[in-house]
């Protein structure tokens, strides 16, 4: 049986409100499957749904986050030969190397799970300041951000930059690679079955040039990644859109999905909060 | 628990059993400590010259209860500190006296021979001063002695203990007792704010006394460390204040021990100004405890007259 | 005389020396501009002129920014980190030395009453020297990496509300890090940076390690655009924070901006009352309210709101305001005469919107820009004083009734850098700090800074943090 491949919008999976879809073929040109394509009006109900998602993800302990990234790490094991069959068959590899990513994916879920009850001893501090206050600094989610998810790497390259922006608390909007949608769309079908609250991970296929702009400009996000901006004058012209609410942004970069992903991507979507309070008796 | 009829209508409920008193105590605003310190330092730091420093000095010698509280003390001793309060600088006729002279019961009858005429109040520690303890018959008939001696003003302390212990119909009840005791004479309560520790009981005490019908609340003894400092002083200003402001009534505030130099004298005005308001820059309303302030004092007023320093084999000692 | 009236009591000047005209800091020396006209800085309690000031136009800029590569090329960047730390521990000891001096500069150029420039400003300058000092040779320690980098040049542009305090939190870190800077002055406050650049001499500092261009915003926008500069730090409006943002936008140039608020000052019924007082007073008055992170707008639990807006009133009118150099003045001049009338037109689209206003009675002096104390009561989230940054003494105050709506009114702004909460009960205030969207929190104190303390904004207030180890993170590369 045929799978049909829909947007993941506030844990439910609607086709675009726009009726369009597209056809996506593999690596070697061959129909794999039409894949909705996701119009701004989808943007702006994902949007919508990630904030209301916000208040209840970032308010969960870290504890509990950590252990939802894990069990999506488990789903997605559960599920390992049709990723497999996906990434193979999106990025033109062998088996084995499909398998390979897969299993690496699994693992950066693994490793930014671990993070969530480690991040604030590690980047947060108290404050040893020159007066009877008791001050520290904690971090915090951003907000909602958007994610111009790779062209190339379509789930190691997804999860890389999904997992670090949802592991601190925030709620994400995700446009897929474009030519490489499947496996955008299985993870959402993982997330959906994982006890990751609807919202908090919001994935559109189609194009994120059309979608794009209106997520750089969009006044209830607070954060864009341009990860998968290759063109840099669009890269530019988005940077310059999302100064309108002086989002964080990631600019693009060469990125090797395969090394290390380090506390770069973590820390740029948190907000550093500090509490001073008197002591005394 | 005593029932007493304050007069004021607003807080005449509060007083009418303990557990009420209680829980009006407990339900006084807190005191950051912080912050209150952090505002009595920047009141500290008001610079005050010339015009203003003159006045400063002179309201501060009319301010000082002169004071000897030792066991050493003499009648001898009390007649030269008389003398001193009379004429505290007898090189300038127009430095101003001093307001009262504060002694052991057993000198009142010296003190007040010694400043007849004057119109300088005889103030007398009394209630087993400084630490309180003994019964509240042997505590009212120490009152009633030093008035019968001529005391006008008498100076209480507070049973700490019962304050810290939570038995605030205790503390209140032997304040309306003394009160009672001294008759006409201007009741001053020593809350032992070094005993009390926190602002929130500095608070809570300066309350307690001024509902029970003190005329003054007073910081110290002057045998405990801390003794007076500014920020304390400054919670009871806010004390004085806020009652004046439910009920219409002034209250008196003498903060006493440790207040040495003009400089800290002036500081005090400052905060008196700018916290219970002008009203409070009088002899009626505030004092000062000392005894070597008064030197330092006359020092400043001279260097100020003169435009030289002095020193102080120029200023009589007592 | 019945009453204490406060003589004056001034700070003399005669321990400035200013010159009546200044060149531009580039390369260790004071340079003629070579394409800008010359401008006046004022005394804002005096409209008296201070000196004239070179406008640095694009071809100093250039100069500067040259200069500050080749120093960090050559010199700053292959320099050990303990030596970098000696020249910061000196230059922080040269602060010490002149604070007075440079507390009365400040005053003067600025209108802030002197006790706040030489018990907070300075004070916290040399603090903030001091504390980046020791940072120089322990980089690998600041969370950045294991060989962290500077970036390179650092084009600093500073708001003219605490000169030399926000001078000292961009140029002690950046220096620290090992990047060298250009950093412009705002116009009407140029004189303790150029102050600090003779400190630089006296320090010995290679130069072109710090180089100050004065000029206006054409100035600001011909550095912060420079090629040559690889790491950009603004503090001022969000509007130019901004049009800087989008300026940089496709370049590989690092941004920090700390820009406006509207920080909520949220007193509930248990407040330490008055010690909330002094808070509030402290929040929205100091520096006459010229703070981004000011309480400007007081949120009142309506249980206690009237016992707090009288006592606040009676606060109010103990305030002294009047010349800056005074050491009794608590409310000084506002800076110039444009921040005056963006202060006044507010404050009347305050009343046109039918809030009500109130001040105390106070003289203002005739010379010079003044605005007194301003309470507005009966504001509400849809008037402009409660949405719009002020920037002057100006407070707005609205009521709540639980600490779900007090969280709701505080976060409804686009701002995000600060909030106070005041209350005696612990588990709240960490349950309204959890909750408020804003960088820094401030509970039963307010307006607090320390060079160890991270300070920056959520939101539109800007992003990075300046101040402790954090502040250090933005001039690395990791």
């Amino acid at each position: 049986m045929r799978k049909t491949y829909k947007l993941y919008i506030g844990g439910a999976f609607p086709r675009s409100e726009s009726g369009r879809s597209y056809v996506v073929n593999d690596a070697k040109g061959k129909f794999l499957a039409n894949a909705s394509q996701a119009s701004r009006k989808d943007a702006r109900d994902a949007v919508v749904a990630a904030r209301k998602a916000f208040g209840g993800w970032s308010g969960k302990t870290a504890y509990n986050r950590g252990q939802v990234l894990y069990r999506i790490a488990e789903v997605m094991e559960g599920r390992h030969d049709q990723f497999s069959a996906e990434v193979a068959a999106s990025e033109g590899l062998s088996a084995a190397k499909a398998r390979a990513i897969v299993d690496a994916s699994i693992d950066r879920w693994v490793w930014y799970a671990g993070w969530a009850d480690k991040l604030a001893q590690v980047v947060g501090s108290s404050n040893p300041v020159a007066g009877p206050y008791f001050d520290f600094s904690l971090p915090e989610a951003t907000g909602v951000i958007a994610v111009l998810a790779p062209q190339d790497s379509s789930l190691l390259g997804l999860t890389s930059v999904i997992a670090p922006a949802i592991v601190s608390g925030n709620t994400v909007v995700a446009v897929s690679s474009f030519e490489r949608p499947l496996p955008a769309v299985t993870l959402g079908e993982v997330m959906a079955t994982s006890d990751l609250p609807g919202g908090v991970v919001n994935l559109l296929t189609g194009s994120a040039s059309e979608i794009g702009p209106w997520l750089a400009s969009h006044l209830d996000v607070n954060a864009i990644d341009l990860c998968g901006i290759e063109d840099p004058d669009e890269a530019r012209d988005l940077e310059a859109a999302a100064a309108e609410n002086l989002k964080r942004v990631r600019r693009p970069a060469e990125e090797d999905w395969s090394a290390s992903p380090g506390l770069s991507r973590l820390t740029q979507y948190l907000e550093l909060k500090t509490v001073w309070h008197p002591i005394g008796v | 628990m005593t029932t007493i009829d304050s007069g004021v209508d607003t807080l005449a409920d509060v007083t009418s059993s303990e557990d009420r008193l209680r829980r009006f105590l407990l339900g006084l605003p807190g005191v950051d400590q912080v912050g209150a310190e952090a505002r009595a330092a920047t009141l500290g730091t008001r610079s005050i010259k010339t015009t203003a420093k003159a006045y400063a000095l002179d309201l501060a010698i009319r301010m000082i209860d002169l004071t000897t509280l030792e066991g050493q003390d003499t009648p001898g001793k009390v007649r030269a500190l008389c003398a001193k309060a009379r004429r505290p600088d007898p090189a300038d006729p127009s430095t101003p006296q001093v307001a009262a002279v504060c002694v052991y019961p057993d000198l009142v009858a010296t003190a007040k021979h010694e400043l007849r005429g004057s119109g300088i109040n005889v103030a007398s520690v009394a209630t087993a001063f400084p630490s309180g303890r003994s019964s509240l018959a042997i505590k009212v008939q120490d009152t009633k002695d030093a008035v019968a001696a001529g005391a006008d003003e008498v100076d209480m302390v507070i049973d700490r203990g019962a304050f810290l212990s939570g038995r605030y119909g205790m503390v209140f009840d032997e304040i309306v007792a003394i009160r009672e005791a001294a008759g006409d004479a201007h009741l001053k309560v020593i809350l032992e704010t070094g005993e009390l520790v926190t602002y929130d009981n500095v608070r809570r005490a300066s309350w307690l006394a001024m509902l029970a019908g003190a005329d003054f609340i007073k910081t110290s003894t002057g045998k405990v460390s801390p003794a007076a400092t500014l920020p304390v002083t400054l919670v009871m200003l806010e004390a004085v204040r806020d009652y004046h402001e439910a009920t219409g009534l002034h209250i008196g505030v003498k903060p006493a021990g440790g207040i040495r130099t003009a400089k800290d004298a002036i500081k005090y005005l400052v905060t008196v100004n700018e916290t219970a308001g002008p009203d409070w820059l009088d002899p009626e309303l505030f004092r000062f405890g000392a005894s070597s302030l008064l030197n330092d004092l006359l020092m400043q007023r001279t260097k100020l007259a003169t435009g030289h320093y002095p020193g102080p084999d120029y200023f009589t000692l007592d | 005389m019945s009453r204490f009236e406060y003589a004056p009591a001034p700070e003399s000047r005669a321990i400035v020396d200013i010159k009546s005209s200044y060149g531009l800091f580039i390369n260790g020396a004071f340079t003629d501009a070579t394409d800008g006209k010359p401008f006046k800085t004022v005394s804002p309690a005096s409209e008296e002129v201070l000196a004239e000031v070179s406008e640095a136009g694009p071809a100093d800029v250039d100069k500067a920014v040259r200069a500050a590569r080749r120093a960090f090329e050559r010199v700053w960047g292959p320099m050990a980190g303990r030596d970098r730390a000696k020249y910061l521990f000196r230059i922080a000891r040269l602060i010490q030395e002149r604070s007075r001096e440079l507390a009365v500069l400040e005053s003067l150029d600025n209108g802030k009453p002197i006790r706040e420039s030489r018990d907070v400003d300075i004070p916290l300058v040399a603090a903030h020297f001091f504390y980046y000092a020791g940072w120089a040779d322990k980089l690998e320690y600041a969370g950045a990496g294991e060989h962290p980098q500077p970036w390179g040049v650092a084009g600093q542009v500073i708001p003219w509300n605490f000169p030399m305090l926000m001078l000292a939190w961009k140029i002690a870190p950046a220096l620290a890090a090992g990047n060298t800077v250009v950093l412009k002055p705002a116009e009407t406050t140029p004189l303790t940076a150029l102050a600090f650049a003779e400190i630089c001499q006296q320090a010995d500092l290679p130069p072109g390690v710090v180089n100050i261009v004065t000029g206006a915003g054409r100035t600001g926008q011909a550095l912060v655009e420079h090629w040559g500069v690889d790491k950009v730090a603004f503090t001022g409006s969000t509007e130019v924070g901004r049009s800087i943002a989008k300026a940089v936008a496709g370049s590989d140039k690092k941004v920090t901006l700390e820009l406006g608020g509207k920080a909520a000052n949220i007193v509930f019924e248990d407040a330490p009352i008055d010690q909330t007082i002094e808070g509030i007073v402290n929040g929205i008055f100091f520096n006459q309210g010229h703070v981004c992170c000011a309480g400007s707008r007081l949120l009142v639990q309506e249980s206690v709101y009237d016992e707090v807006l009288a006592r606040l009133k009676r606060r109010m009118g103990t305030l002294r305001v009047g010349d800056p150099l005074d050491k009794n003045t608590d409310i000084g001049a506002i800076n110039s005469s444009a921040q005056l009338a963006k202060i006044r037109e507010l404050s009347q689209i305050g009343e046109d919107e039918g809030a009500e206003r109130w001040s105390p009675d106070c003289e203002l002096p005739a010379e010079g820009f003044w605005f007194p104390p301003t309470v507005f009561t009966g504001v509400s989230q849809a008037h402009r004083i409660a949405r719009e940054e002020i920037f002057g003494p100006v407070l707005s105050v609205l009521t709540f009734r639980t600490p779900a709506e007090a969280v709701e009114k505080a976060n409804n702004t686009p701002f995000g850098l600060s909030a106070g909460i005041w209350t005696e009960k612990g588990s709240r205030i960490l349950w309204m700090a959890n909750q408020l969207r804003a960088g820094v929190v401030w509970a039963n104190t307010f307006n607090r800074f320390d060079p160890a303390s991270p300070f920056g904004g959520y939101k539109e207030s800007g992003y990075g943090r300046e101040g402790g180890r954090h502040g250090l993170e933005a001039y690395l590369a990791h």
